[in-house]
């Protein structure tokens, strides 16, 4: 009652102050929209994932609009996708893992008995191992969805895998295990068994809710710093044993090969990386004056340490600052001050990970690996900004 | 070092076993029935067998329309052809010329292919599709079947052309 009579008296107060000329001269405000049970984004939003051509829509990918986000998470509905035979429907209460092979103790756990185990929520990254492969050629892609766009960021949630084999009880002659989805395909792939107990999460989270469909719902394997390939989604078996599968996308694909035509295998990490997202291909500068340059930046080997940005094409370089926390293997935001001055320039980007070690140049790249790797390109980008404010892939 | 390090963790897992009992046993021919691993040494391989005179005509009614006549490559990339292309400008990379293991084309059309109907061969099928695409690369003669024996002792051409990962091989702490 009292509780009302507050209401009451803050809706004639606002009215008195605010209101009463615009009643007068307009009629009254039209009521917005009523509650709903799950939320929608403005129609005014229309930031989509990049769908590239292709015969093959259910063996294809789509990019990430890394030039819409803020800070380091991806929206759910935007996170880039990459499937091999479509995104299966699964139902949760009939879904199962399996842990074989070389344990004591072969386990089969429902959806339920997971979300029992204790579980853990980290922010990590996911990056295919085919992102910014067109970097490596002599014109690279036009906009950053399409040079870096198959790489999001999101915080995952879900058991450690390393709690899994401890329940299963991994026997001393294991070393790898092979990790399969429920996709009509059955997608695998060869982990090593070092890496599985240390930080692998068997997730079934995504950003506060239940994985996607095209991100393994119900349960995916989310590998830290790996190349996207080997977050193997739809979850549903687990093998360990003591030899890689050598399994179609460890050998045909995501092997790179060098000048000399010998691949490298098993090439997991995804090298430290960063881009500018703004501004860069086909956006349109406003005027001159300050403009905030922002990107992101990450590393499959820890935390990012520096980023540094570059308006002259990479002659001088300014420290850019680093939003914080900065997570391990996850996207880091930076945002660097500019004064546009109203000539051409050239903004690039380079990033140091706590490793050391700093993200090359195209030539740096093609000088050790030659142009047939395919994979794992993370060459610096620069983005060129002509006086009319058009922004282009330099 | 990480040798040691590792079997110090495992033994340690072991230990752990069951904590906290959640889950339950399988029956082996659940495991059986789930479990589609062929590892390069052969394990897992099915029964049955097939030559590739009967693969031909496998991959002319489920193969052809999409990796095109005799497997040249169509709609879809090729499996024959590109031996010896690799350290020149223009690779070309297929099952004769790339892939290290047999084991690897029987798994990966058992599981994935054809495309459009993933899982609808027999394993019969699957050996001899398997034969004709490996005696069209000339890595097998004619009338040689492929069985759960004869597979994996099949020796690819390009077997010793990988190598272990090598970076960083950029900047000062590049490995070479
Ligand atoms: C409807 C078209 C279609 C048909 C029919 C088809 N494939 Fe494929 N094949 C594909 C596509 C698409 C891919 C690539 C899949 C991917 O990217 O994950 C592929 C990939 C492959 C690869 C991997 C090649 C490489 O170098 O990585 C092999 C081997 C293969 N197919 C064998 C077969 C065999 C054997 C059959 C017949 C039993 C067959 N395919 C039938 C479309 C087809």
């Amino acid at each position: 009652m009292q509780w009302g009579a507050g209401i009451g008296v803050a809706m004639t107060g606002c009215s008195k102050t605010e209101k009463t000329a615009a009643v007068e001269e307009e009629g009254p405000s039209q009521l917005g929209a009523t509650i709903r049970a799950y939320g929608e984004r403005s129609p005014h939003e229309k930031s989509a994932r990049f769908l590239p051509d292709t015969k093959t829509p259910e063996a294809a990918s789509s990019r990430t609009p890394l030039a819409d986000s803020h800070g380091i998470i991806t929206p759910n509905g935007l996170h880039f996708e990459r499937h091999h035979s479509g995104v299966p429907t699964i139902d949760p209460a009939a879904h199962k893992l399996l842990i074989h092979g070389l344990v004591s103790n072969p386990l089969m756990l429902t959806m339920g008995e997971l979300k029992r185990l204790p579980s853990v929520s980290r922010v990590h990254f996911i990056e295919c191992a085919g992102n910014s492969r067109s970097e490596w050629g002599t014109k690279g892609a036009p906009d950053v969805r399409q040079s870096h766009g198959l790489a999001s960021c999101s915080e995952w949630t879900g058991v450690l895998l390393s709690v899994l084999l401890a329940e299963a009880g991994v026997q001393a002659k294991a070393k790898w295990l092979i990790a399969e989805g429920d996709d009509p395909c059955h997608m695998q792939r060869s982990i090593p068994l070092s890496k599985a107990l240390d930080d692998i999460i068997v997730a079934y989270g995504q950003n506060g809710e239940s994985l996607r469909p095209e991100q393994g719902y119900p349960l995916r394997l989310v590998v830290p710093g790996y190349e996207g390939n080997i977050n193997v989604k739809w979850l549903r078996r687990i093998n360990v044993t003591d030899q890689p599968g050598m399994v179609k996308d460890e050998t045909s694909k995501y092997t790179e090969l060098l000048g000399d035509g010998k691949a490298r295998i098993f090439t997991f990490e995804m090298d430290a990386k960063s881009v500018i997202t703004y501004p860069s291909g086909g956006h349109q500068l406003e005027g001159k004056g300050f403009h905030q340059i922002t990107g992101l930046a990450w590393s499959g080997r820890g935390r990012v340490e520096t980023v540094e940005i570059s308006t002259d094409g990479g002659k001088t370089w300014k420290k850019a600052e680093l939003q914080e926390p900065r997570h391990r293997m996850a996207f880091t935001r930076f945002r660097l001050g500019w004064t546009w001055d109203g000539g051409e320039a050239v903004l690039v980007s380079r990033c140091t990970d706590e490793t050391g070690y700093t993200q090359p140049t195209r030539d740096d790249l093609i000088a050790v690996r030659g142009k047939n790797s395919d994979y794992h390109c993370n060459a610096t980008k620069p983005w060129m900004v002509s006086a009319d404010g058009k922004v282009t892939n330099a | 070092m990480r040798k040691a390090l590792l079997v110090l963790t495992v033994s340690i897992v072991a230990a752990q076993s069951g904590k906290y009992g959640v889950g339950r046993a399988p029956a082996p021919e659940e495991i059986k029935r789930l479990d589609l691993t062929v590892l390069p040494d052969g394990t897992g391989l099915p029964a049955g067998g097939g030559s590739a005179a009967e693969g031909k005509l496998v991959y002319e009614r489920r193969c052809q329309r999409c990796h095109g006549a005799e497997a040249k490559g169509g709609d879809e990339v090729a499996m024959v052809g590109g031996q010896g292309t690799l350290p020149t400008p223009k690779p070309l990379k297929t099952v004769g010329s790339y892939w290290p293991h047999a084991t690897t084309l029987f798994d990966y059309v058992r599981r994935a292919m054809p495309f459009k109907e993933p899982g609808i061969l027999t394993a019969d099928q699957v050996y001899a599709v398997t034969a004709y695409i490996l005696q069209l690369n000339g890595i097998i003669k004619d009338g040689e079947r492929m069985d759960a024996k004869s597979l994996p002792a099949v020796r690819m051409p390009n077997r010793d052309g990988f190598i272990p990962d090598s970076r960083p091989d950029t900047g000062p702490k590049a490995k070479r």
